[in-house]
């Protein structure tokens, strides 16, 4: 049956099982293929997007939630997550990058609700995304400097 | 390394699908003894290419895998570094995986070991040739010529012109002579030491990099096989009904074990794949097939009773290993103190954050594939013996590897991407589930160690004895391979960086009963251990200051030439050790419920040291800071370098902290990353490296040698703070954490 999906403002009418997760209509049938796939049960944050606004592993939730909701994306854009992209080119953040679709979008989140996080703030935020390269360190400094660099902007 | 020498147009083409113009440079280089270049009737087959093109762009065609360290990046400052490039103006591409670009295998922290050199040849080749070029449009001489910044300048008179405008001409310049050319003073460097920004970012920032699950071909399908839970364990029957009914499912088969030839390949696991018109599917029809296996001869398997098997086994004589010396039982009987202590190391698992996967067509008398691969010249050699096809009609693409650590040079998932193609004839990705991963990997090896130390009455190591019982990678290409090889006790056991006259090293028998293979520093994970859990034990017999012990340890300043062209020099181990000590205020007082614990190690011939604090408050252990310093010879991209320490600090973390796979009835118990747990942000401590300029030195291992010192510094800090010792691995199994 068709449904329709709104990702980073843009309509998607794909023909699509309403319990498969977002994740894969999202890579398989819509092909954006930024957001990644890495344990499917909720445990690491790759698949991470936002839904409505709301940090939501894609891998975890049907199609049917994502209806009539807008559905953003690392392919998409946003006054924090530039300024996340900025601080995380700046820091040289990323190895392998892959899980940093999933660490950005964790922290755009994060600063989307939290205008100034702390070091705990970050922890309790980034701590559903795994990296196993280990890039913690630079993640937690990055959003600082976005912090920064958005407020030099102003 | 050979000539660099012209590419011929046609071939560039062919190879790369790249346009062909501008200058094109090639030189063959011989990376290493696993060497792997043809030399087709003696004719030029450059393996390290520079394309320089007509609007300055530089394109720089990189034959090691990206997954994570940096390569592409380092590898392109080496050639910006000598051409006087403009960083803006370079980008990497992948090379095919094939014969022609020599070994592309990526591990052993060898990449810039090996490439750093003729990198900087063909750089310092064609800033030549455009200088010549520019000489020749001015009509004055070359040395009145220098290059800067994507532009060379007349010194004269400072008329500058654009690299890319004289590219035409400069294109047709015969390549100088190998001795002619002048590499740039370490004084000089622009790009190499400093710290650079990787090539990738923006591709790594917006999702836009092409991982092997990202890769898209027309008319793909998607697959996922049902292994055995039993390693090596074979398919008795199976119902497909249910999975063929599942929406979006396109076809159920079995695929047959494929038994790698002794001595070498992978092979692979077989079972049942459902084959699907998407991922999803693929996955859910796996869940409703219903299988019943023989399980075979490891269905016994069980890591527990095996880790008691070995730990009474190292109890007693084990075979001499070659480069024991002196006499270990006269030492300890004069000796004032005996210390004796049994280390554990569990199974562990990669787990890249890119599950294994591949991308194949079969195509009757030829083979494509995209994959991210470690090694991909291997897999192409795989595939060319199992499915009797001729070499040169098999291409593979390596793709960006989301994540590699070892388990990515295991080419087995390529090996079913592509049995299942030529089954479906149709283009077929495999993706392996985060549970296929860890229950089905080729295991970093469990290890037991018993270690016996003889102290004088000035505290003093008068012998040492070691006897390690550690199942073989070997294992995975010889059936009953059940000593360690000397390959792998060269992997900080027999290369021990202590100075020690009475040493004795036993080889413990230990059979395998799942896949081993290597993980990010390999063996060296079991001799950092013990080898630093034990000097730590020492220190505390001897009542000694545990670094000055060390120092003491590593003895006078000496060399070992061995039979590679980096020898160990203990002053450099030394310093490493001063300077972390230095760094971390070793001797400070520390807060109520702190430890400091220090580890040093030698390995891909680079040195490290490593001092963590941790806090342990109501026997829970966090890590609070590691402070960790390199020398690795000539460091190429510093904040690269930082950047991998870091990463290395991490992965140790997750070792000391969770890492354990455990099997029972011959089966991992182990299922996603809720029971394989790895170091999240809310457990990363404030880690500070540093890095010894030796800018002179060869460069040396950078990816790899981060990982073995933090089990022991986090096990040692512990002790420090509340004087309990851990002497097996991971924490988690004792509740701290």
């Amino acid at each position: 049956m068709n449904k329709t999906l709104s990702i980073n403002g843009k309509s998607y009418t794909i023909e699509v099982q309403e319990e498969m997760p977002l994740l894969w209509a999202i890579r398989d049938i819509i092909g954006l293929t930024g957001t990644k796939f890495g344990c499917g049960v909720s445990e690491c944050g790759a698949c991470s997007v936002l839904i409505d606004g709301k940090l939501t592993k894609s891998c975890s939730m049907p199609v049917s939630y994502g209806i009539g909701k807008e559905i953003f994306t690392i392919e998409g854009s946003s006054e924090n997550l530039e300024f996340l992209r900025e601080a995380w080119n700046d820091g040289n953040v990323p190895q392998c990058g892959y899980c940093q679709s999933g660490q950005l979008i964790a922290a755009t989140s994060l600063l989307d609700k939290t205008e100034n996080p702390t070091n705990e703030d970050i922890d309790k935020a980034m701590s559903n995304n795994i990296c196993r390269c280990g890039t913690y360190t630079r993640i937690r400094k990055a959003i600082h400097k976005a912090v920064a660099l958005k407020n030099e902007s102003i | 390394m050979s000539k660099i020498q012209h590419v011929n147009r046609r071939d560039f083409v062919k190879l790369f699908g790249l346009a062909s113009g501008g200058i094109l440079l090639g030189c063959n280089i011989s990376s290493d003894k696993k060497e792997f270049i043809p030399q087709m009737d003696g004719a030029f087959a450059p393996n390290l290419f520079v394309q320089i093109q007509k609007d300055g762009n530089i394109i720089l065609l990189a034959a090691r895998s990206e997954m994570g360290q940096g390569i592409r990046t380092s590898l392109a400052s080496a050639i910006a570094e000598e051409l006087e490039a403009d960083w803006k103006y370079i980008t990497v591409k992948q090379a095919t995986g094939d014969a022609k670009y020599g070994n592309q295998n990526t591990d052993g922290s060898r990449s810039v070991r090996t490439m750093l050199a003729p990198m900087r040849k063909m750089g310092a080749t064609a800033k030549a040739m455009l200088i010549t070029a520019a000489a020749k449009k001015w009509a004055i001489p070359a040395s009145d010529c220098k290059a800067e910044n994507h532009f060379i300048i007349n010194t004269q008179n400072n008329d500058t012109v654009f690299f890319g405008d004289l590219v035409e001409e400069a294109s047709k310049v015969a390549i100088p002579a190998e001795d002619s050319i002048q590499l740039k003073k370490v004084e000089d460097f622009k790009f190499i030491g400093k710290t650079l920004k990787s090539v990738d970012l923006k591709d790594f920032t917006h999702g836009t990099a092409t991982y092997g699950i990202d890769v898209r071909i027309p008319n793909m399908k998607f697959a996922a096989i049902a292994r055995c839970p039993v390693t090596f364990g074979t398919l008795k029957s199976v119902d497909k009904t249910g999975a063929e009914k599942t929406a979006g499912v396109e076809k159920v088969i079995e695929i047959e074990r494929i038994v790698p030839p002794t001595g070498q390949f992978f092979g692979a696991l077989g079972g049942v794949a459902v084959i699907a018109n998407n991922t999803w599917s693929a996955f859910q029809g796996k869940l409703n097939l219903e299988i019943e296996w023989n399980y075979g001869e490891n269905h016994s398997f069980d890591t527990a009773e095996f880790k008691e098997k070995l730990t009474a086994r190292i109890q007693e004589k084990g075979k001499l290993v070659p480069g024991s010396r002196g006499d270990v039982k006269a030492a300890f009987k004069d000796a004032d103190k005996v210390v004796e202590a049994t280390y554990h190391v569990p199974f562990l698992v990669h787990s890249p954050m890119e599950v294994p996967n591949a991308t194949a067509w079969f195509q009757g008398d030829k083979i494509e594939v995209w994959a991210p691969l470690q090694d991909p010249q291997t897999a192409r050699a795989e595939l060319a013996h199992f499915f009797e096809i001729p070499l040169v009609n098999i291409t593979i693409n390596v793709t960006f590897l989301g994540g590699g650590f070892g388990r990515k040079s295991k080419s087995d998932f390529v090996v079913e991407a592509v049995a299942i193609s030529k089954k479906i004839n149709a283009p077929v990705q495999v993706v392996w589930t985060r549970e296929d991963d860890i229950k089905h990997s080729f295991y970093h090896a469990t290890s037991a160690q018993y270690l016996k130390g003889g102290l004088d009455k000035n505290g003093d190591v008068t012998g040492w004895m070691q006897r390690v019982a550690v199942p073989s990678i070997t294992s995975t290409f010889k059936p009953f391979s059940e000593y360690a090889a000397g390959f792998e006790l060269g992997m900080g056991f027999t290369n021990t960086p202590y100075n020690l006259t009475n040493f004795r090293l036993e080889n413990v028998k230990a059979e395998s009963n799942l896949r081993i293979g290597w993980m990010r520093s390999v063996v060296h994970i079991h001799s950092g251990f013990g080898n630093n859990s034990f000097v730590d034990e020492l220190a505390f017999a001897a009542k000694k200051d545990p670094v000055q012990f060390h120092l003491d340890l590593i003895g006078k300043d000496r060399i070992i030439e061995g039979k590679s062209a980096h020898p160990y020099n203990s002053k450099r181990m030394k310093a490493v050790l001063t300077t972390t000590a230095k760094n971390a205020d070793w001797g400070k007082t520390l807060p109520e419920g702190h430890g400091l614990g220090v580890a040093i190690h030698y390995s891909f011939y680079s040195y490290v040291a490593t001092i963590v604090e941790v806090s342990v408050k109501n026997e829970k252990v966090k890590v609070e800071n590691i402070w960790t310093t390199i020398d690795c010879g000539l460091s190429l991209n510093k904040d690269n370098i930082k950047n991998q320490l870091e990463g290395a600090a991490i992965f140790g973390m997750s070792i000391a902290l969770y890492g354990k796979i455990s099997a029972k009835e011959g089966a991992v118990e182990q299922h996603n990353f809720f029971d394989y747990k790895m170091t999240r942000m809310k457990d990363a401590p404030n880690i500070h490296v540093d890095i010894i300029d030796a800018m002179h030195e060869a460069p040396t291992g950078v990816g790899e040698p981060g990982v073995p010192v933090m089990a022991p510094a986090i096990c040692n800090a512990i002790f420090n703070a509340t004087g309990k010792r851990v002497r097996s691995l991971p924490l988690s199994d004792f509740g701290m954490v």
